[in-house]
């Protein structure tokens, strides 16, 4: 980024000579504004080039990562089911199935910078401040087992952290190492001597099976209508207007959400009927232990609490998993309690 | 085969067994001649008699019902969730070399965004005479071009690295599309904003939260990159990144930015978690290699294949599949029904075309016996595609990206097909 400014003083003495890059212009668009580029060209190179001035450290880091990251990736960055393990995996990229994180793969620390700054948490992009980045980045690379838990992360001391697989990368070399494919006239005739099946998909059999069928509509078309009625008595009393509002404040939840017919526990619970219910009561899910006091004290998630809790999460429960900032604004809010109503079990 | 047509099928691939169950059965009954006329023909038929549907009865339109299976699917098993995820075209169910944007697979890192028209801006930056801001509108203003590329995901067949896995044309090869574009050279956006020749590359990024940056060298970029807005005609799919999106023609389809809103001209690559962490190859040694833009020749047979069986009797057979080639234009392919033990070269549908979808057929005769269906491809580089041993040798078993091996379906005698590996 800033770089550039100074090549940018040299490209213009340059380009009476340099005539491919200024060949006919047409004068369309308009000049970029110095506050636009920097609201937009966030981008980190490995040498640092674009690193804001900042800090943080590793206890800081750690409790930022359990508030915003730990739902995905685990309290230690392990991972989460099939979300991004961040740490661990050192040693294994030769072995069967290579474990490829930070700490064991990932060859500049500036990506990782980067990426947390620009596009996480998942969901709420672009929420953290400079220094909580710089915190997280350095807990990633505390839980890698790369600096002690008194490390603080700044863009001074950036450059000095090498990522051990730094040179664990070569580039594309296709065109030497397989050379050989590039034969021209290959096989037309008696090519082996003999074929063999020696692995079949139907033995691992995990093709998706395809869900309800053409053939089988009677018994799945009653249950449908019923429960269209019970939904239609629920909803009477809804805002239709409200609830399509409500459904798009959902995008924000849908990461780790499911809701209505088939909705799944994922990272979060499923919220199928969720308003009025006692919290904690979702089957299968593991709640953390802050939600679960709560249901011992008799939470009920009805209109308030919801409300109350989807503001500030953290502040109605301290501790809870919920890697969600909250909604800022009263009309999201009532938006969202109206389409959670709106999906009754 | 156990079960008939008339039960309930349980699944897909219960489904597909009926089906060749009546093929079966086909065999007995169809023939030159018929017991008995066709009352589909001696009978009066409602659509020949009624009425159908007036015109704006659908003012944008949909595949008729009875086409209801030809759509994307999904593996749910790949992936933590849908919205950081990947879905595969229905490519045993498609002809001819176009993808319909409707079910042309989609890739996405955070999700399909709604990004309208009048909010859309596009920002040349970094090493240029001019930092320029673009509107939707000043894009339409330039001299555009058309062109028809296919886009492939680096990760397309990555599941088959370790064996035969998934048991569909769809789910092994799916990962690709192919459709006619039209857009503005990046060249032609490069040279507005006055690129300084020191640049060596150029980082582009999208809109959404992923922003999914890539590098791409200046001489791929100023070549034939392309910023598109219409794909078949129409505007770009919300799920292909509506309303700009960039083209790499041959090149791995993550680098394709979609919701494109940034360029910028660099001396160096970003190393991007993109570049770094994924869309780079693990050899044997676990020594990874980064960079390998190009996808190499491929070829599949879409049908038969184990979503299209052969549902018909023994006689005439089209077996049909797609080629393709990201260095260039496909020349040849060659077909296999003996696992590759002997080869006849099959019919392009059309001479190949750089970096675009080549349809081949080999028309031939079935008389119900079992066949190790194969195809290879090869462009006019003289690549030839190899076999899945081959790239093992080379690579070893973890690259995840970058499978372009020969695939293999198994052809039984009842028609039905399945996924292998063969020695």
């Amino acid at each position: 980024m800033s770089k550039y400014l100074k090549a940018t003083a040299t490209a213009v003495s340059l380009s009476l000579i340099a005539a491919p890059g200024f060949a006919e212009k047409l004068g369309l668009g308009r000049a970029a504004l110095p506050e636009e580029i920097a609201a937009w060209d966030l981008d980190v190179s490995p040498d640092g080039t674009g690193l804001p001035v900042g800090s943080g450290d590793v206890l800081t880091g750690e409790e930022l990562f359990s508030d915003s990251c730990a739902a995905c990736h685990g309290e230690f960055a392990e991972g989460v089911g099939n979300w991004p393990k961040l740490a661990g995996g050192d040693d294994t990229l030769a072995d069967k199935d290579p474990v490829k994180t930070v700490g064991s793969y990932w060859p500049y620390l500036s990506t990782t910078w980067d990426y947390v700054n620009r596009s996480m948490p998942f969901g709420a992009a672009q929420t953290l401040e400079t220094d909580e980045v710089y915190a997280i980045v350095a807990y990633i690379l505390y839980s890698n087992d790369l600096v002690d838990e008194d490390f603080v992360l700044s863009n001074e001391n950036f450059s000095d952290i090498v990522l051990p697989n730094a040179d664990g990368f070569i580039v594309d070399n296709r065109l030497e190492a397989e050379s050989h494919f590039w034969n021209a006239e290959p096989c037309m005739e008696n090519c082996k001597d003999s074929v063999e099946i020696t692995m079949r998909a139907m033995v691992l059999d995990v093709t998706p099976e395809e869900e309800a069928s053409a053939a089988e509509p009677e018994a799945t078309e009653e249950v449908v209508e019923v429960a269209v009625v019970v939904e239609e008595t629920a909803v009477a009393a809804l805002d239709a207007e409200l609830v399509a509002a409500g459904e798009k404040v959902f995008k924000k939840c849908k990461a780790c959400h499911q809701i209505g017919e088939g909705a799944k526990n994922k990272t979060g619970p499923l919220l199928t009927g969720i308003v009025g219910k006692a919290a904690g009561s979702i089957e299968g899910f593991k709640y953390s232990k802050a939600l679960m006091a709560m249901t011992e004290d008799g939470l009920v998630w009805d209109e308030d609490n919801l409300s109350a809790f989807l503001a500030k999460p953290k502040a109605f429960m301290k501790g809870t998993k919920m890697g969600f900032a909250g909604l800022k604004k009263d009309e999201d809010l009532s938006a969202i309690i109206a389409y959670l109503a709106s999906n009754g079990e | 085969m156990s079960e008939s047509f008339t039960s309930k099928p349980t699944s897909r691939r219960a489904f597909l067994r009926g089906t060749a169950a009546m093929a079966a059965g086909a065999v007995a009954a169809g023939s030159a001649k018929a017991a008995t006329p066709d009352p589909l023909i001696t009978e009066v038929q409602d659509w020949a008699s009624g009425l159908g549907d007036g015109v704006d009865a659908t003012p944008y339109g949909l595949p008729i019902e009875f086409e209801s299976d030809v759509i994307r699917r999904n593996v749910e098993w790949l992936t933590a969730d849908t919205i950081s995820s990947i879905n595969f075209t229905p490519i045993h169910a498609l002809d001819g070399t176009i993808t319909p944007q409707g079910c042309a697979f989609e890739r996405h890192h955070s999700g399909a965004i709604e990004l309208a028209k009048a909010d859309y801006r596009l920002m040349i930056n970094g090493m240029v005479e001019t930092p320029l801001v673009f509107t939707y509108e000043d894009l339409e203003r330039f001299p555009r071009e058309n062109h028809v590329y296919f886009c492939e995901c680096a990760a397309n067949t990555g599941m088959e690295w370790a064996g035969a896995q998934l048991n569909g044309a769809q789910f092994t090869h799916g990962m690709i599309h192919n459709m006619e574009y039209t857009g503005i050279p990046l060249r032609t956006l490069l040279e507005e904003a006055g690129y300084d020749t020191a640049g060596t590359w150029v980082y582009v990024e999208g809109a959404d939260a992923s922003s999914n940056g890539r590098s791409i060298p200046m001489e791929k970029a100023l070549d034939d990159v392309l910023v598109a807005f219409k794909a078949n005609g129409e505007a770009l799919r919300k799920e292909h990144g509506y309303p700009v999106r960039l083209v790499v023609p041959g090149w791995e389809g993550n680098m394709w930015v979609k919701w494109l809103r940034r360029i910028e001209v660099t001396d160096g690559p970003v190393e991007s978690r993109e570049e770094t962490s994924k869309y780079t190859d693990v050899l044997e040694d676990g020594i990874a290699r980064k960079w390998t833009w190009a996808m190499d020749a491929k070829s599949v047979v879409t049908s038969p294949s184990p979503q299209a069986p052969i549902t018909h009797g023994h006689g005439p057979l089209v077996i049909t599949g797609l080629a393709w080639s990201g260095r260039g234009a496909i020349t040849r392919v060659d077909v296999s029904k003996d696992g590759g033990k002997t080869w006849e070269t099959a019919r392009l549908a059309k001479p190949g075309e750089k970096m675009a979808l080549t349809r081949f057929y080999l028309d031939t005769e079935w008389s119900g016996e079992e066949m190790l269906l194969q195809s290879r491809a090869m462009d006019d580089t003289g690549y030839v595609q190899p076999t899945k041993a081959q790239l093992r040798e080379v690579r070893g078993e973890n690259s995840i990206y970058h499978n372009n091996c020969i695939q293999t379906w198994w052809v039984r005698e009842t028609g039905e097909a399945e996924n292998v590996e063969v020695s």
